[in-house]
């Protein structure tokens, strides 16, 4: 391999905007679709290609799709080594492909997968690596009208004095901090690509465009991978269903005020839920406290949902909780204490005993729905 | 055989945070921790030793009180620790601080039957960047989101989560694996180890002793050689305070699910 070089005067071979398209046993993983609608945006304010970087074996069927939500070629890394996900054999393909053909921007799902693989290839290809994004901009004028509208910043006084630069074309990567106490928005002026791992579940999917996912131009590339050090022995789904928190309309969460009787707390958010057609989610506590399993959790270092109708009971509403469910559409919290700050982001709040207060919701729903 | 442990320092995000005017978080302010999934990186490292006799060693990159939390971890039985301080290492991000730790883990040494240990991310940065980086820059397989390690001679077998289930991976040391707290619970310091950790030793790496490592460029280190940088840093901002009901009896709960009804929500 010809010496890679992407600092200084060599920064501007680098061109067009990629998404990792990460697929398991064949299935493309849904994050990877946002990333493909957001990436589409950002290629359209540079004005150039968005690609489609697909790695498996057997995989070409699932172009199409990743054509359909915006890209414009699918880069297609097809070999029975690339079957199932190891770091080394896709961080092998990977940095070959950006090496030769140099994107100026890679996005990367912030799935376990993403997570290993990206910093694995930043480190190889001597480039940045923004973790977790949930907000992307090229353009700065948008990136202005995003900081006016989720910051107090003075921006108008930033962009004066010159800190902001409206030419400038840096992918602004923004991503909470300090479990959600603070949104930072990192730059990586100096190498390309630009790369980040983008949260799953914040960027929103476009629409299916048949007439793209037609005219989507599959290259394929030759795969050559080197020795591989690890080894997959086996790959276990586990067998309970997962809840899926990110597609539900209602999630009716649970917090440490059902400390004092876990199994009644839990059944009656369930039955809170059921009448909804909601999920179930749960707080930090919930989860560290073993009541509920990792994949109900909200907050920061879980989910981020947004759904129709939020419910919140008998939680405080730590700023690492409010980070994964404050854009929901509807939030309603029940709380024993009047200072909880969940009330800060409720639509409405009842200062009470969810243990008193959810039965009479049950109830109340049960016949408003029946009468309709 | 050694094992080789990198933790971090970090503050408590779980309690108060303190932020200043400018946006930036007020470190001087708030109780430090050793760092959670760090912890379990730690425990591992400690069962392998009990189990095998290995040696420990953890690394930490920080300030000089980091002295402090490298002398608890000792006293949990770790036998020694390195800490990895500089002026010119202040304001690395992830890709600068692995390099410095790894050219620390290079002047410690690999061997063949070593193993690396990270916890999975750090609370303050939530990244899950570090690990992966420093085996890159050793050219280490890695294996992350460990929740079950066995080692057997140069073989070691992991039990690596995935959202949807787990895969088992089987590599050969040397290898660095990341842990999460379903890996194992970490013990506490024994009275002991208490007693032993001022006794065991403790060397601090600085600029001058890393500087010629061939791992370490001297341009991509620190605030200013890090290849990212932040562009602008602020609270998110409160979503407008709603309506607080009258009340927590059936007539509050009817009002609520009227309000819910009109708005076409339920």
């Amino acid at each position: 391999m010809a010496e890679f070089k992407n600092s200084g005067e060599n920064m501007k071979d680098f061109k067009g905007v990629w998404v990792f398209c990460e697929q398991r046993q064949g299935e493309l993983q849904s994050t990877v679709l946002e990333l493909v609608s957001e990436g589409r945006k950002l290629a359209d304010d540079l004005g150039v290609e968005l690609a489609g970087l697909l790695l498996g074996d057997n995989v070409e069927g699932l172009a199409k799709e990743i054509g359909a939500y915006g890209a414009d070629k699918v880069i297609l890394c097809d070999d029975p080594s690339l079957k199932d996900y190891t770091t080394d054999a896709y961080a092998d393909v990977i940095c070959d492909v950006v090496m030769e053909k140099k994107p100026e921007i890679v996005l990367i799902g912030a799935t376990n997968i993403g997570r290993d693989l990206g910093p694995r290839c930043a480190a190889r290809l001597h480039t940045g690596l923004t973790a977790d994004c949930t907000h992307l901009d090229v353009e700065t004028t948008k990136y202005v009208d995003f900081l006016k509208a989720n910051s107090t910043l003075d921006v108008d006084q930033m962009v004066a004095a010159g800190r902001i630069k409206m030419e400038d074309r840096n992918l602004k990567m923004t991503r909470p901090a300090f479990g959600g106490h603070l949104m930072a928005t990192i730059i990586c002026p100096r190498f390309r690509p630009q790369m980040s791992t983008v949260r799953p579940g914040v960027l929103k999917k476009g629409e299916y465009d048949e007439a793209k996912a037609a005219a989507v131009v599959v290259e394929k590339y030759a795969v050559k991978t080197g020795e591989l050090k690890t080894q997959v022995v086996e790959i276990v789904k586990e067998a309970k269903q997962l809840v899926d928190l990110i597609g539900a309309d209602v999630v009716v969460s649970v917090g440490r005020g059902i400390s004092k009787d876990v199994e009644k707390g839990i059944a009656l958010a369930e039955e809170l839920a059921e009448v909804l057609g909601g999920v179930v989610g749960g707080s930090r506590v919930a989860i560290d406290s073993g009541w509920l399993t990792a994949d109900h959790q909200v907050g920061q270092t879980g989910k981020t949902v947004h759904p129709t109708l939020y419910i919140a009971l008998g939680i405080s509403g730590a700023i690492q909780h409010k980070a994964g469910m404050q854009d929901s559409g509807t939030i309603v919290a029940v709380n024993k204490s009047e200072s909880a700050p969940i009330f800060d982001v409720a639509d409405y709040g009842i200062c009470g005993d969810m243990f008193k207060v959810v039965p009479m919701m049950i109830e109340t729903i049960k016949a408003a729905k029946a009468a309709k | 055989m050694k094992v080789i442990v990198c933790v971090k320092q970090v503050p408590d995000t779980s309690g108060k945070v303190a932020v200043k005017p400018d946006g930036t978080l007020d470190r001087a302010s708030m109780a430090t921790i050793i760092n959670p999934d760090d912890k379990n990186a730690i425990e591992a490292a400690l069962a392998l030793k009990d189990e095998t006799g290995c040696k420990t060693i953890v690394v930490t990159m920080g300030p000089p009180p980091a002295e402090g939390m490298l002398r608890e971890i000792m006293a949990m039985g770790v036998d020694e620790a390195v800490l990895v301080s500089g002026r010119e290492f202040g304001g690395s991000d992830t890709f600068a601080t692995s390099q410095i730790l790894a050219a620390a883990i290079n002047k410690i040494g690999i061997e063949d039957d070593d193993i690396v240990l990270c916890g999975r991310q750090a609370i303050d940065g939530d990244t899950a960047q570090v690990g992966p980086q420093i085996a890159e820059k050793l050219g280490l397989p890695q294996i992350t989101y460990a929740a079950d390690i066995k080692v057997e001679g140069r073989e070691v077998t992991v039990k690596r989560m995935l959202e949807d289930g787990y895969m088992t991976i089987k590599t050969q040391t040397p290898c660095l694996i990341t842990a999460i707290k379903e890996l194992n619970t970490p013990r506490y310091m024994s009275v002991g180890g208490i007693f032993d950790c001022y006794n065991k030793p403790m060397s601090v790496f600085d600029f001058n002793t890393l500087k010629d490592d061939p791992l370490i460029e001297l341009d991509t280190i620190g605030l200013k050689g890090s290849p990212t940088n932040i562009f602008a840093s602020f609270t998110p901002p409160q979503k407008g305070q709603g309506e607080m009901l009258e009340g927590a009896d059936q007539k509050t709960v009817d009002v609520l699910v009227d309000k819910l009804l009109a708005k076409h929500i339920i």
